[in-house]
């Protein structure tokens, strides 16, 4: 719940409303990805995420 | 009493620190105790080391600050995604379980990671600050500086969208001016080469460093190399900002730093395999992308000196950890003098996040700075261990050991047995914060052999023939050796070796072949003179850490030079020794001739076989 506050306190600040819709989508595209794969492996070659 | 901890975690270098009242009180990397190089995990043991040595119970601390702010940073993954759609679909893949099932939670991944330090209710109460990743990296430079007011450059691969920022820092504030954005980066550029050069991403950076002097300025290919980057992958404006050609990259939505097919075509070259041979093509590709990058520092530099108009520059972020770049840097004379955080890339950000909590957010002063002195205490701020548990360590290996009383006397024998060609383990005090062995963690020689550069790398670090190794020199005696014009507490600056130290260069030097290069006397220091009669120069001093300054001057007495190589108590790719047990480890594991741990003097001859042997040639990965 914490977390939604906050994230709805950083589009408002930002005034980028667009990122509401895509991240509902992420998170059911990424829950789908995570129960399937397991564990999130954070990557790779140079950790920009 | 405001207690402050600060945190780096879950990309590289992870780190803890904690400050009192805006003063530096204990820091460390995770790698150190994990002994896992570049470390990315949350720094539990790192903070057990603060609140154990600090005496501070989790319950008086005040906030803890996080280096980035997480939510940013995700803005800038979904926005890249988002513009080169439906390029890097697989990248999006691999990053969105991270994000959606961890990173984006990361106050409660936080409060979760601390949980062993104090009550759920006391751990929920305590406030997160989350200070952007470039004003965590400007405030671990600024406010422990020197200065009261300075221009700050902070360069790096990425945070959430700044890669490159100018600040103006005054008294308490610091106000950001002017910043370059993702997916435009000199550092990752920078990376890119590294990968390009078969050295690893985020570590190998100092390797290619190392090798650009092997590079010959006159050929005509690396005049060629340098147009090509500055022709098709940078475009560098007069005030040193910069756009990269995305054509040619492919971290922004791949799972590599470069499009080797456009890479290979413009600099008609394959990329180099990790560990093949290294010929003369790569060492000029070396010194051309550092060339390009000395002239982006410097042209930010001169830009910060315009936007601030200020007479001293600090700095931080990975890049700043380009010591030739470095010093350069101080050789233009654009600001009246320098200061770099020595601990310049990610970890340092643990500390700027909890003095730009402190100074910023909670807008405390800083602390009266009357001597002119930073307020790093020389970067010793790790673990140290007493006498009681040297001993216990030593004894559990049956170790062999002498303990002298006075330290005098210890000084007079380790530099007698170094005067003679031998190679000693250094272990004193604390731990040093940041990536370069002070002193307290190192491996000495005597500079003045002719093999010892060959000896430490093959038999002692086990590393490639080619990287060159650096000096302490007596604060005092700086300018008996360098052209250097202020001290480098911290061997950050790269300088020139005193013309009259020198021996004359052959005439078709830069056309000798790599290791015949390497291999000729350059000066009466040849273990510490690089290719290019330069030095990676570490000042000491007496004031920030006696006892390394005493052993020097030791040694100074029995040969008249007051100088000694010094290099990090390690092997390839293992992180920094911790404990008196990582050093006998190493010691023992390494040809290395003595050891001294504090008051301890141990010699290799007397030691017992040691036991229960793994293949540890094998333990640390390849850096």
């Amino acid at each position: 719940m914490e977390t939604l506050k906050d994230f709805w306190a950083f589009m408002n600040s930002r005034k980028k409303f667009w990122l509401l819709p895509a991240l509902l989508l992420l998170f059911c595209l990424s829950a789908l990805l995570v129960f399937s794969s397991g564990s999130a492996v954070a990557p790779f070659i140079y950790t920009i995420f | 009493m405001t207690k402050i901890l600060g945190i780096s975690a879950f990309y590289h270098d992870s780190a803890a620190a904690i400050i009192e009242d805006g003063q530096v009180l204990y820091a460390a990397q995770e790698e150190r105790f994990t002994r896992k190089k570049n470390d990315s995990s949350f720094p539990i043991n790192a903070i057990r080391f603060i609140l154990k040595e600090s005496k501070i119970d989790f319950e008086e601390i005040e906030a803890v600050a996080f280096y980035d702010k997480p939510f940013l940073k995700f803005e800038r993954l979904l926005e890249t995604y988002h513009t080169f759609a439906p390029k890097g679909l697989k990248s999006f893949l691999s990053a969105m379980p991270v994000w959606v099932k961890e990173k984006i939670f990361m106050k409660r991944l936080i409060r979760e990671s601390l949980s062993e330090f104090a009550d759920k209710n006391v751990i929920k109460k305590t406030k997160i600050f989350f200070p952007e990743h470039h004003l965590s990296h400007a405030a671990s430079a600024f406010y422990p500086s020197p200065f009261n007011e300075a221009a700050i450059l902070t360069i790096d691969g990425v945070g959430e969208w700044a890669t490159t920022a100018i600040s103006h820092g005054r008294d308490k504030k610091i106000k950001v001016l002017s910043e370059i954005h993702f997916p435009h980066s000199l550092g990752l550029l920078y990376s890119a080469f590294t990968y390009y050069c078969g050295f690893k991403v985020n570590s190998g950076e100092y390797k290619l460093m190392g090798l650009a002097p092997y590079g010959n300025p006159d050929s005509e290919e690396t005049k060629n190399y340098i147009a090509s980057i500055k022709a098709e992958l940078i475009d560098i404006r007069k005030d040193g900002s910069f756009s990269l050609n995305m054509k040619f990259f492919n971290y922004a939505t791949g799972l590599e730093m470069c499009v080797l097919k456009e890479w290979e075509k413009l600099f008609n070259l394959p990329k180099r395999t990790s560990e093949g041979k290294i010929n003369q093509s790569y060492m000029n590709l070396a010194l051309a992308i550092q060339v390009v990058t000395e002239e982006v520092v410097l042209k930010l530099a001169q830009t910060a000196k315009e936007l601030t108009n200020s007479k001293y520059l600090v700095l931080a972020g990975g890049v700043a950890l380009n010591c030739v770049a470095n010093g350069k840097l101080l050789q233009k004379k654009i600001f009246d003098d320098i200061w770099i955080q020595p601990a310049a890339g990610d970890s340092g950000g643990s500390l700027g996040a909890a003095l730009a909590c402190y100074h910023i957010a909670m807008d405390k002063p800083r602390i009266e700075n009357n001597d002119q002195a930073d307020l790093m205490r020389g970067s010793y701020l790790g673990p140290s261990y007493d006498d009681h548990e040297v001993e216990r360590y030593l004894k559990k290996f049956g170790a062999k050991f002498q303990k002298f009383e006075k330290f005098d006397q210890l000084t007079d024998v380790v530099s007698e047995k170094i005067s003679k060609g031998n190679v000693v383990g250094w272990f004193q005090g604390r731990l040093e914060w940041g990536p370069r062995a002070l002193g307290n963690r190192s491996i000495l020689g005597d500079s003045r052999f002719p093999d010892m550069q060959k000896k430490l790398n093959l038999k002692i670090k086990y590393r490639e023939g080619f990287r060159p190794f650096a000096p302490s020199v007596l604060e005092e005696d700086r300018n008996e050796y360098f052209d250097l014009e202020k001290d480098s507490p911290y061997m950050l600056l790269v300088s020139p070796v005193k013309g009259k130290r020198r021996t004359e260069e052959p005439k078709d030097y830069s056309g000798y072949a790599l290791y015949d290069r390497l291999y000729h006397l350059r000066s009466d220091v040849p273990a510490i003179t690089h290719i290019d009669y330069s030095a990676r120069v570490q000042t000491v001093s007496q004031k920030t850490n006696k006892r390394y300054w005493k052993l020097i001057k030791a040694y100074k007495e029995k040969t008249g030079f007051g100088l000694l190589v010094n290099t990090s108590f390690n092997v390839r790719g293992e992180p920094i020794v911790c404990s008196p047990m990582d050093a006998y480890l190493c010691f023992m594991r390494t040809e290395m001739d003595y050891l001294v741990i504090g008051n301890y003097y141990l010699e290799k001859v007397n030691q017992p076989v040691l036991k229960d042997q793994v293949d540890w040639k094998n333990a640390f990965a390849l850096d």
